[in-house]
C-alpha cells in the first residue's frame, strides 16, 4: 500500500468541486463501495475504481488525480452515481475531472480527436455528397455536410 | 403529433436502419417529424473535455427548436440525455443561464426554456400511447424471443429525467415491445453499459464489456436485441463479429432497434425496416418468423 503524503493535498482544489453544485457533496461520501461494486468497467479491469477516484478527491490528490489515467477509463454508464446511498454526483464528478485533466493536456487521443472534429465541423461525421447519395437512395432526406454556425459559436468564446 | 427530429451526427452517417425504420413506424403512429435545418452535434462527444463547449451547442440546438415552436425527438440516447441534461441546468442555474445567453447572443439566440426533450421512446409511451401501437400491430410475433439492452442515457442521470422509467428497474422499453404483442426475456446484467464509451480509452475493456453482455443474452436463448441507442448498436452488431473473432466466442445474435421489431409487428417490409443495412444478417429471424405465422395460419385453418 501506497502511503499518503499530506503535503500531496491540495484543499483549494477539494473546495473548488465542493462549492459547486453539480459537482458538490463528496464529502459525504462513507466508502461503502457501492460504486465500485456495481461498476462495469472494474468488472474487466480492477485497477479502474470509482471509490479510490473518490477518495482521492476527499483527500486532494490534485496531481494524482488530473496526471494518471484513471479517470479516463469511466465509461459515463452512472450505475455509480445512481447506486450511491449519499447521492454523490460520482459520474457527473469524473466528468469534470475529465474536463479538468484535459486543461493539464492529460486527454486520450481519441477524446482529442472528437474534438477538433466537433469545433472544424460542428458534427463529428462530415455529410459528403456520397452519403448524402446513399441517403437518397433509401429515400431519406439530404443533410448539409457541415454547421458553420456551431463552430463560430465555439470559436467566438 | 409534431417533434423535430434530432439526428446527431452518428444516424445519420451510420445508422440509417435507425432513421429508416423510426421514421416508418412515426408515420404509422402519426407523429409527424419535422426536419429543422441548421442542428449540429447535441454537445455530447464534448462534454469530457470541454463542458461549456458541450453546453454551448446543446443550448443553440434547443434554441433552433424554440424558434420552430417544436419539442425534440432525439433518436441517440446520448443526444437526448445530453440535450436534456442542458435543458435541465439552463433551468435550474440562473449564473449558467446568463453566461450561455451571453455567449448564444453573439449568434443571434436567446435561450428561453420553452421546449422539451423527450427521446423517441418515451415519446411513444407518453404521447401516443400503448393502445395505439396495440391498434397498428398486423403480426402476431409471440414467437419471438427479445432481450432488450436499455443502455445507460436513455434512463440516466436520472434527475434529469422527472422518473419516467427506474433506471434500477426499467420497463418502458419492454412495455412497448409487449404491447407489440413480442415476448420480452431476461438475462444477467441487463442493465450494464455496452462499453461503447472506453473505446476512446482501452478498447480491450470495451469489447470485454460487450462481450460479457453478448454471452448473457446468448446463454438466455433471445432471438435478438432490442435498443435504442447507435453507440449499443455499433458495439453489438457492427462490433460483434470482432468480438467473436477476439474472444472465440460464437454469438451471431442479430441486434435490432426498437423500431425495427415493432416495425417488423406492424407488418412493414424489411427495405422499410432497413434491416438489409444491419451488421449481424437479420434473414434467418424474419424467415423463421414468416414461417411461424404460416404454420399458424393453416393451423387456423
Amino acid at each position: 500500500m501506497k502511503r499518503i503524503n499530506a503535503g500531496d493535498s491540495d484543499p483549494d482544489f477539494i473546495e473548488e468541486l465542493d462549492s459547486s453544485s453539480f459537482t458538490g457533496g463528496f464529502r459525504g461520501c462513507y466508502t461503502c463501495g457501492t460504486c465500485t461494486a456495481g461498476c462495469p468497467v472494474h468488472r474487466a479491469r480492477k485497477d479502474y475504481d470509482p471509490l479510490r477516484i473518490m477518495r482521492m478527491l476527499v483527500l486532494g490528490l490534485r496531481e494524482e488525480i488530473l496526471r494518471g489515467d484513471m479517470i479516463w477509463l469511466c465509461s459515463d454508464c452512472y450505475t455509480c452515481q445512481e447506486n450511491c446511498p449519499m447521492e454523490v454526483k460520482i459520474t457527473d464528478i469524473i466528468n469534470h475531472l475529465k474536463n479538468l485533466a484535459t486543461r493539464e493536456r492529460n486527454i486520450p487521443l481519441g477524446v482529442a480527436t472528437q474534438e477538433k472534429l466537433l469545433k472544424d465541423q460542428g458534427k463529428i461525421y462530415l455529410i459528403d455528397d456520397f452519403d448524402n447519395k446513399k441517403r437518397a437512395k433509401v429515400g431519406l432526406p439530404a443533410l448539409p455536410p457541415m454547421v458553420e454556425e456551431a463552430k463560430e459559436l465555439l470559436k467566438k468564446r | 403529433m409534431r417533434y423535430g427530429l434530432f439526428l446527431g451526427c452518428t444516424i445519420p452517417a451510420r445508422s440509417r436502419n435507425y432513421e429508416l425504420s423510426a421514421r416508418a413506424i412515426a408515420s404509422r403512429l402519426d407523429l409527424e417529424f419535422i426536419d429543422v435545418e441548421g442542428f449540429s452535434c447535441c454537445g455530447f462527444p464534448l462534454e469530457a473535455s470541454d463542458e461549456m463547449g458541450a453546453i454551448l451547442l446543446g443550448a443553440r440546438n434547443l434554441c433552433l427548436a424554440e424558434e420552430r415552436g417544436l419539442d425534440i425527438c432525439a433518436l441517440c440516447s446520448a443526444c437526448a440525455s445530453m440535450l436534456t441534461k442542458t435543458a435541465y441546468r439552463l433551468d435550474s442555474d440562473q449564473s449558467l443561464r446568463e453566461h450561455v445567453n451571453k455567449e448564444l447572443s453573439k449568434i443571434g439566440k436567446e435561450y428561453k426554456g420553452t421546449i422539451k426533450v423527450k427521446h423517441f421512446a418515451r415519446i411513444v409511451l407518453e404521447d401516443i400511447g400503448l393502445e395505439r401501437v396495440r391498434e397498428k400491430i398486423k403480426c402476431d410475433l409471440k414467437g419471438l424471443k427479445v432481450a432488450t439492452h436499455y443502455g445507460c442515457h436513455y434512463l440516466k442521470p436520472s434527475y434529469i429525467y422527472e422518473g419516467f422509467d427506474d433506471p434500477q428497474d426499467p420497463l418502458t422499453l419492454e412495455r412497448i415491445l409487449e404491447a407489440a404483442g413480442i415476448t420480452n426475456i431476461q438475462y444477467r446484467r441487463k442493465k450494464d453499459c455496452c462499453g461503447g464509451p472506453v473505446l476512446l480509452s482501452d478498447e480491450e475493456v470495451a469489447l470485454t464489456i460487450a462481450q460479457e453482455k453478448l454471452t448473457y443474452v446468448k446463454e438466455a436463448g433471445a432471438d435478438c436485441m432490442n435498443l435504442v441507442c447507435p453507440f449499443c448498436s455499433l458495439m453489438f452488431d457492427a462490433n460483434q463479429r470482432g468480438i467473436e473473432t477476439q474472444f472465440g466466442s460464437e454469438f451471431a445474435i442479430p441486434v435490432l432497434y426498437l423500431p425495427q421489431i415493432v416495425g417488423l409487428a406492424m407488418g412493414l417490409s424489411r427495405k422499410e425496416l432497413g434491416l438489409n443495412l444491419n451488421a449481424v444478417s437479420t434473414k434467418e429471424l424474419e424467415s423463421a418468423l414468416e414461417a411461424e405465422a404460416l404454420r399458424e395460419d393453416r393451423g387456423g385453418q
